[in-house]
Parts: structure tokens; sequence; C-alpha cells
């Protein structure tokens, strides 16, 4: 009698638990939608919603081209960007099993910003520069893989350092461009440096990747929730956990070399956002996976838009804008749950 | 799955021999584990019980020899159908993230889904009876991360009872056990033996190996190793040996029980 009511009350929960989840799902696809919406409307031209759905249709005017040809790349460059890091920071988190790690961490954005700065530094055009920093992110990933992977270790611990290390590497080589380069260029590097996302026009191939690589993940989820209860376990109940860390490695650092090259390295959303779902929803990858990919998407598109209404026509590093937003939302959450 | 061979044993190993770097832990030795038995690893720290129950396990290749697991090397095994096969619990719990205790035993049925099934009420009743099993009902919605150490220990122990395999390999599965539930559990994995289950596991406690177990190994830390039955194995000469430390055999109330001077 008392082991049917507790059955009927476990399954009163996860009926409760399921309800919760569409609850958020429908939410944060509501969230992701105004967010984007208010990304067309709010800016330094004041332009009516009407006006907006009149441009997407694909109408003329000078209020029609900018938000085609400006806000739009804009808002799906930032909103995908979001998705990319804070998925990719999902990755970075199992892959490493550290609920400290953020997709920077193994010196992916060091190696992209070292490419884009040596871009900028020769006074390259835009594409050039968006090239040199994915070639930089690709060249610091397999630099990292194979010093890391040189004895066929492939530790945590020791990939961990190898990052580290490599990362501090591209730190002081960003550092020495920065002192070195000319005062005009200065100031176009840090913007780089900051996270930028006012060079955007092309999105879609990025809007691709994110899609792609959620899709790629997604039926491997519930190996990765075996592969955070620990190695020893993941591989005695049958994940081949050599095989699954390399796929996250691989797509976790080209999630974000296509972040960074898109927006530079906008900071805390790859870290902050896999840790406010996991606080609101709890740790499984199935679920953590596309819930993260769509709430970095809102927090960065609406960092960026505030970055670059707050204090029109100036514009501020998106990167300020995702610490601000960001870290007060997650000290709120942390201390709502104590542990 | 590949259905194993009815007469086969659970579990073989023909000259083994493992290494580690350049010291041979174990010169060769052969064992058979069938249905309805109890192997007990005994030896001192850093003999390598724990190397032999990986190797045993499939986990690593042996450095000389063969293991076959029901009939079968673990080559022909997809690790998928061995993982219903036979269940590992590690000698420790590496927890770094927060999860509810069930969802943490509810891994143990991840062998027993599709890439693309999701955990049904079906999995949750096997979750839960694991639970009552190691006497942790009704902690089913704590998080793991505040649990004892003891506790979290019960949570690995049901995680590997939903994986309901033939074959269990526990390594110190009485790590952070208060006396009551070292008893619980042993009992529990003696019952599943005698249920035709096969069980191998290390322990540190001869006289709970005493108690337990049909056959010993016991690997005394410099290569050599002694394989038998329990009273072949279990003398006060060959622990002494093996442990380092002179023991003296007693029996109480027609138990054996060994003593260190």
């Amino acid at each position: 009698m008392e082991a049917a009511a507790l059955h009927m009350d476990g399954d009163c929960l996860m009926a409760g638990r399921r309800r919760r989840l569409l609850l958020v799902a429908v939410v944060l696809v509501l969230v992701a939608g105004l967010t984007l919406a208010w990304a067309l409307i709010a800016g330094s031209l004041a332009i009516a919603p009407a006006e907006v759905l009149a441009a997407l249709g694909g109408a003329d005017g000078m209020s029609a081209s900018v938000v085609r040809e400006l806000r739009l790349p804009r808002a799906v460059a930032t909103f995908v960007c979001g998705g990319l890091l804070a998925l990719a920071g999902a990755l970075m988190q199992v892959l490493l099993r550290n609920p400290l790690a953020d997709p920077y961490i193994l010196g992916i954005s060091g190696g992209a910003a070292v490419g884009a700065l040596t871009g900028i530094s020769l006074g390259a055009a835009s594409i050039w520069i968006d090239g040199g920093a994915f070639a930089g992110a690709l060249i610091a990933m397999l630099l990292v893989f194979g010093l890391a992977h040189g004895d066929g270790s492939w530790t945590q611990t020791r990939l961990l350092l190898t990052g580290v290390i490599v990362a501090a590497g591209c730190g002081a080589a960003v550092t020495l461009m920065l002192a070195l380069a000319p005062d005009t260029r200065v100031q176009s590097m840090l913007f780089w440096l900051m996270g930028d996302a006012s060079g955007v026009s092309n999105p879609w191939p990025a809007l691709g990747v994110l899609l792609i690589g959620l899709f790629a993940v997604w039926p491997f989820a519930r190996d990765l929730n075996v592969l955070a209860r620990g190695e020893m376990t993941a591989h005695a109940l049958g994940v081949s956990v050599k095989r699954l860390r390399l796929g996250l490695y691989v797509l976790a650092s080209l999630l974000t070399a296509v972040a960074v090259t898109q927006v530079g390295s906008v900071g805390f959303v790859g870290l902050i956002v896999p840790h406010l779902v996991r606080l609101a929803l709890g740790n499984d990858q199935r679920i953590l996976l596309p819930t993260a990919a769509l709430a970095g998407g809102i927090l960065l598109t609406v960092a960026d838009t505030l970055a670059r209404t707050v204090m029109a026509p100036q514009q501020l590093p998106v990167g300020v804008l995702t610490a601000l937003i960001g870290v007060p939302v997650f000290l709120f959450l942390l201390a709502r749950h104590p542990r | 799955m590949t259905p194993p061979a009815v007469a086969a044993p659970l579990l073989e190993a023909d000259r083994l021999a493992l290494r580690a770097g350049e010291r041979w832990l174990c010169c060769e030795f052969s064992l058979k584990l069938a249905k309805g038995e109890c192997l007990v690893l005994l030896g001192p720290n850093g003999a390598g019980k724990t190397t032999l129950l990986h190797t045993l396990a499939g986990l690593r290749e042996p450095s000389v020899g063969s293991v076959r697991l029901g009939g079968l090397p673990y080559t022909e095994w997809s690790a998928l159908d061995a993982a219903q096969f036979r269940g590992v619990l590690p000698q420790q719990q590496p927890d770094h993230f927060a999860a509810s205790v069930l969802e943490a035993v509810l891994i143990g049925r991840h062998p027993h889904l599709g890439r693309w099934g999701w955990e049904g009420s079906d999995d949750q009743r096997i979750a839960r009876a694991a639970l009552a099993d190691v006497g942790l009902t009704g902690f089913e919605l704590r998080d793991i991360l505040t649990l004892s150490g003891g506790e979290r220990q019960r949570v690995a122990v049901a995680a590997l009872l939903a994986q309901a395999p033939q074959l269990f390999l526990l390594d110190e599965p009485l790590n952070h056990l208060d006396l009551r539930y070292q008893i619980a559990v042993l009992t529990l994995f003696r019952q599943l033996a005698d249920q035709g289950r096969g069980v191998v596991m290390v322990l540190h406690d001869i006289n709970l190996a005493a108690r337990f177990a049909d056959h010993i190994i016991l690997l005394d830390g410099q290569g050599g190793v002694i394989a038998g039955d329990r009273d072949t194995v279990l003398q006060a000469e060959c622990l002494s040996h093996a442990f380092g430390h002179p023991l003296r055999r007693f029996e109480v109330e027609g138990r054996v029980t060994f003593l260190p001077d």
C-alpha cells in the first residue's frame, strides 16, 4: 500500500516535471521571439513594429533597409552566437567535468584573438580578419589537442592544463600586439577583444552551424549524462568514452571558433548560461543543451541591443553588458539554491 | 544481443598476467566463475586488485593472456551488450555535478535504452526497487551532493542494481559504509549470486571474505597469486605472507576468523 502510494507520488512528480519543462520551453521560445523583435525595433532610428514587418516582407525605403541590412543580420548574429557559446560552454563543462569550464578555457578564443589582431595590425579587410580569427581558433584547437594527446593518455587534467597554458601564451601574444600596434589600430583591436557584432553582414552560415551542432550532439545527450557521472562508470555502461570526448572536444571548439569569428570573444555567456539552466532545470543534458542554446541567444541579443541603444549613438562593448546582466541574475539564482 | 553459449561460465581468464609499467602485478593464472559463485580479490595496497578487476571487466587489456565474458572475448561484445551482461562498481564516486538520487540511479538503465529512448515507468520502478534494496527509499529527490559518503556509495550500488547485469564486478563495495550496511550490501550480493548471478569483488576485510566468498584470489603484491577455494586460500600462513603482517586463525562459533598479531 505504502509502496503504491510512493509510486504514484513519483509519477505525479514526473508529470509535474514534464509540465514544468513544457512551460519553460514555451516561455523561452516566446521570450526569444520578443527579444528578436525588440532588436529589430530598437535603435537610434525609430522604426514602428508595422514598418519592421513590412521591411521583413520586402518593402523598400530607408527604414526597411536599416532593418534588413543592419538590424536583422546583427540580431540573428548575436542570437546565434549566444546560442553557440552557451552550447559550447555546456559541452566543455561535461568534457572537462569541471563546472568552471567555459568555451574559452582551452585557448580557442586566444588563438582567434591572435589571428584577428594579426589581421587588424596588417590593416587587412574585415573578411581577412574573420578568416584570421577562424584560422587562429583552429590552430589553437589542433595545438592543444596535439599536445594534450601527445602520448595517447588524453586525461582531462592534461587537456585542461595544456589548454590553459596555450590560452596564456595567446594572451601574452595579444598583449604584445596591443603594445606594438599604432594608436589608430588599438581601438579596433580592443573592440574586437571585447566583442562586437556591428560588422556582421551574413549570420546565416553560423545559424546553420548552430542547428547542425545541436542536432549532432542531441542524440548523444544521454551518453553525456552518463559521462558526467564519471569516466569509469561511463565506460562500464557501454559509452565509448574516447570517441565521445573527441567528438565533444571538436564540436565545442568548432562552435566556439564560429562564434568568436562572428562577434569576438564575448565573455560570460558560455560560463553563466549553462549554470543558469542547470540551476533552473537540472543537469539532464537532453534538456540542458537545447535550453542553454536558446537562453544564450536571448541573453546575448538582449545585451547587444542594450549595448547599442543605452548610450546611443555611442556603442558599448557587448561583453560588458553580458556580464552586467548575467552576474546579478546568476548570483540571485545561486542564493535561492543554497547547497 | 549475442546470446552467450548456454554452458559458458560467466567469466573466464586464461593464463592472465598483469603489468603496471615495468612491474609485474601477478604471474600467469587462470580462473573460471560460474553462475551462483562469488569470488573475492584480496591483497595489500598496490597489489593490483583494481587493475585485475578492471581487466576482468574489459575496461583494460590484459598484458598477457585472455579474458572471456559469457564465453566470448570482449572484442566480440558490443559495448552496450557487455554493459547489459556485466556491471562495474568503481572504487570512487566522482560527482562534480548535482543530480537527484533517482536520476543518478536511472543512469544504470543506460545500456537498456536505445539511442532515442527515455527512461519509462518500468525504469522508474526498477530504480525505486534498487533504492529500496539499499535502504534509500524516500531519498529519490535528494541532491546527491548533499548525501554522506556512505549514502552516495549506496546510491552507486543502487545504480548498479538498476543496471541488472548477470555479473557484478565490485571495487571495494564497502567503502564508507557503516557496519550494518557492510553486512546488508554483502548479503544482498550473496543473495544475487545464489539466484544465479556472478559476483567478483575487491575486499579488504579477510573475515567478511571468509564469510561471503566461494573462491578467493590472493595477490601478494610481489607478483605471486594464490587462487582457489575459500578454505584453501584462507590460511594464516599465506595471508600473513601476503599482507606482511602475522595473522592468527580462530574459530568462533563455527566461523573462521583471522586476527592480526
